[in-house]
């Protein structure tokens, strides 16, 4: 007896749209009963998982804060996806852009200029695009499979980021910790308004995903996406070429990372560390595909996943409940909307032989 | 779809339902904030403990809420800053990688008192609060001396701050008085708290023949990998004689409470004020494991040198010590002044390792 799963014939628009939303009541029901379960109030917890992070204003900020690299990595990635190219490497590409944006405050304390920014967002920019080429040069020329090679230069990038802090670039006055001095004010990315933490990463993440979609509702090489990443074949014939569909692909969603790297590091950090990412390269391919490789869904998936991080450390605080459960309480979020969408799309089958005598279930 | 209506409905009323807590209490909150696992049993656990302690002391004037597992940087930030507005009266910030954040928020909140340990950022309403590992770490050296064959021990380190090396030092110093020719290998984990790195760790020194360990890291993972090769190893923070029934010699266990106490009733009664607090073994912050697993006649001399460092006989730091290199630190009867050692970024005579620069 075996399971598959069968591609149902007609899509249902109407739970096409619903199913994130299905999926998050599963997840609230699910939720609700673990916390009962634990002796918890299944009230107070969603409360203070999904609630309590949108009620204070700080809380909004924090919330752009940790959105912000996610939604700009994402938005990226999406493009990348959807053109079937898959680069799994934007935390390494996010590192490199750190690296390369930090350069100036880092060799240049002493220079004060309004041109330090814009130049470093830039050089972060082309830093992050230029650790992207590496794969996409190993694809075009020698055929490798961009999923590992993109994957492994991201530890790569992380050790030489660690040698850098341990290195050449520490703090002399650091008491030998590994970070860099604080970067000079006209390298912090300022921020947005007064009221809070929150800067100019969000715009920056919020801009380039309506511009992507933009792009790929359109313009001409959302298009040429789209029909290469559904088959190489007929794009040929439309005369897009895969290869340069490859670099535009792997630059774009690096030059991504690469800003939202830098972005983080002078606007949440102010100086460059060893650690300086909880995963965002990673969690960013779960927002592109909870955004279903759409820019604008990548803007909802990506705050959706920042509240999940908020919301456990405000669960934390407030009902006591451990930092694991919070964590078991994304991998919830994160299931049903997986399975809500691939049951939207197959049908189960359960076959009892091989012999084509199937029972139609479910 | 009925289904789905009624799970919609259902949800809405849960979430719609809710009132917020409305059992007035008059508990005033300390909170803490952890950088690893509360039960890492290891240096988080020690703080813990000291919150269970503080919790069962005054329990009924405070409650004690905690966050476990937040990453130094930006993420550390924000959860200084939400015990801040949750209404904490106190936040102890119990990683030296938080200082940072901790001067940021305590900046922002004048009215709540945060204490930070291990750092050396204080403020009017930030105080730090450190204890003096390093003599517990000149008894293990002494042990390790007397318990090595090879006249070799290995040290797994986390950064180089001047706090490790201070701790390195004293190890090799306490090794030396016992055995004038002991080596000390050092590997960089660089980290307080990753079981496999510092499994890692352990191994690479193993391989390179210590037969003694001793870690400046969060986990029971180097003791034990010493268990499963056969050779002793010192607990760090928590006494890990669980993780190494047949490893452990001793450990320092960090004993956080009394002073927890102390520093919540002075916050109570009125009398709280920001200090630079820097207690060792005579105080209590800092107690030895049992000594086990080892002969009548070490475990004599542990006890002694255990005694004539509480009774202030004697300071591990004293002369004559010379640097690595060789040129002359501390002359004879010297005793290296408190400064020194909070900034120390240099390894005393014997230490078979290059300080990462």
């Amino acid at each position: 007896m075996r399971i598959e799963l069968e591609k149902r014939a007609g899509l249902s628009p109407m739970f096409s749209i619903l199913s994130p939303l299905l999926a998050l009541v599963l997840t609230l029901i699910f939720g609700a009963i673990m916390f009962w379960l634990m002796g918890k109030s299944p009230v107070g917890a969603l409360h203070s998982f999904f609630i309590e992070p949108l009620l204070d204003v700080w809380s909004l900020h924090e919330l752009a804060i940790k959105a912000a690299p996610l939604i700009l990595i994402g938005a990226g990635l999406s493009i990348c996806y959807r053109s079937n190219n898959w680069n799994i490497g934007a935390e390494g590409q996010f590192t490199i852009g750190a690296i390369t944006g930090s350069i100036i405050p880092v060799m240049y304390p002493d220079w004060h200029s309004p041109l330090i920014l814009p130049l470093m967002l830039t050089f972060g920019l082309l830093g992050g695009a230029a650790y992207a080429a590496i794969p996409a040069l190993l694809k075009t020329r020698f055929n490798t499979n961009e999923i590992l090679t993109s994957l492994m230069l991201v530890y790569i990038a992380q050790l030489y980021l660690d040698w850098l802090m341990r290195g050449p670039w520490r703090d002399p006055q650091g008491y030998n910790f590994p970070q860099t001095k604080a970067f000079q004010i006209e390298a912090v990315l300022p921020e947005l308004l007064g009221s809070g933490r929150a800067h100019w990463g969000i715009v920056f993440a919020l801009v380039a995903a309506v511009a992507l979609w933009f792009m790929m509702r359109f313009l001409l090489k959302g298009f040429e996406v789209a029909v290469l990443g559904q088959s190489e074949r007929a794009g040929r014939f439309a005369g897009f070429s895969a290869r340069r569909m490859v670099w535009f692909s792997m630059l774009l969603s690096g030059g991504l990372a690469g800003l939202a790297g830098i972005s983080e590091v002078s606007g949440s950090i102010g100086h460059l560390q060893p650690a300086i990412s909880p995963g965002y390269g990673f969690t960013a391919i779960i927002v592109a595909f909870l955004g279903r490789l759409n820019p604008l869904g990548v803007i909802a998936s990506g705050f959706v996943l920042a509240l999940t991080y908020l919301g456990g450390e405000a669960a934390q605080l407030s009902i006591g409940i451990s930092e694991k459960i919070s964590r078991v309480f994304q991998g919830l979020l994160l299931f049903f909307v997986l399975s809500c969408d691939t049951l939207i799309h197959y049908r189960i089958r359960l076959m009892l032989s091989a012999a084509g005598t199937r029972e139609a279930k479910g | 779809m009925k289904k789905l209506v009624i799970a919609l409905a259902a949800s809405a009323a849960l979430l719609g339902g809710f009132a917020n807590g409305a059992q007035a209490q008059e508990k005033k909150k300390v909170c803490f904030i952890y950088v690893g696992s509360k039960t890492d049993g290891g240096w988080t656990q020690a703080h813990d403990r000291g919150r269970q302690e503080l919790d069962k002391a005054l329990g009924d004037k405070i409650e004690t809420p905690f966050l476990e597992s937040v990453p130094e940087g930006p993420d550390a930030e924000r959860a200084i800053e939400r015990m801040a507005r949750s209404g904490c009266a106190m936040v102890y910030t119990t990683s030296f990688g938080f200082m940072d954040a901790t001067a940021k928020v305590a900046a922002k909140f004048p009215d709540v008192k945060f204490e930070h340990a291990t750092g050396f950022k204080a403020g009017p309403n930030l105080a730090t609060y450190n204890s003096r590992f390093y003599e517990g770490r000149y008894i293990q050296g002494q042990i390790a001396a007397k318990m090595s064959k090879k006249g070799l021990a290995g040290y797994i380190a986390s950064f180089p701050i001047p706090e490790v090396v201070m701790g390195i030092n004293a190890f090799e110093l306490g090794a030396k008085s016992v055995n004038p020719n002991f080596k000390l290998k050092v590997v960089w984990a660089n980290t307080w708290f990753d079981p496999g790195k510092e499994a890692d760790a352990a191994k690479a020194l193993i391989d390179q023949g210590v037969d003694i360990l001793t870690q400046h890291t969060d986990t029971t993972a180097p003791m034990q990998v010493a268990a499963e090769r056969g050779i002793f190893a010192f607990g760090q923070a928590s006494d890990m004689i669980a993780a190494g029934p047949k490893t452990q010699l001793t450990a320092i266990v960090d004993t956080w409470g009394a002073y927890y106490i102390k520093r919540t009733k002075a916050l109570l009664d009125g009398s709280w004020k920001s200090e630079q607090i820097w207690d060792g073994l005579k105080d209590g912050i800092l107690t030895m494991a049992p000594y086990t697993n080892m002969p009548d006649d070490v475990k004599a001399m542990a006890e002694e040198t255990e005694a004539k460092i509480k009774s202030g006989e004697l300071h591990p730091f004293t002369g004559p010590i010379n640097k690595q290199d060789g040129s002359a630190w501390l002359k004879a009867g010297e005793r290296s002044d408190d400064g020194t050692l909070l900034g120390m970024n240099f390894y005393v005579e014997g230490v078979d390792d290059k300080l990462p620069k």
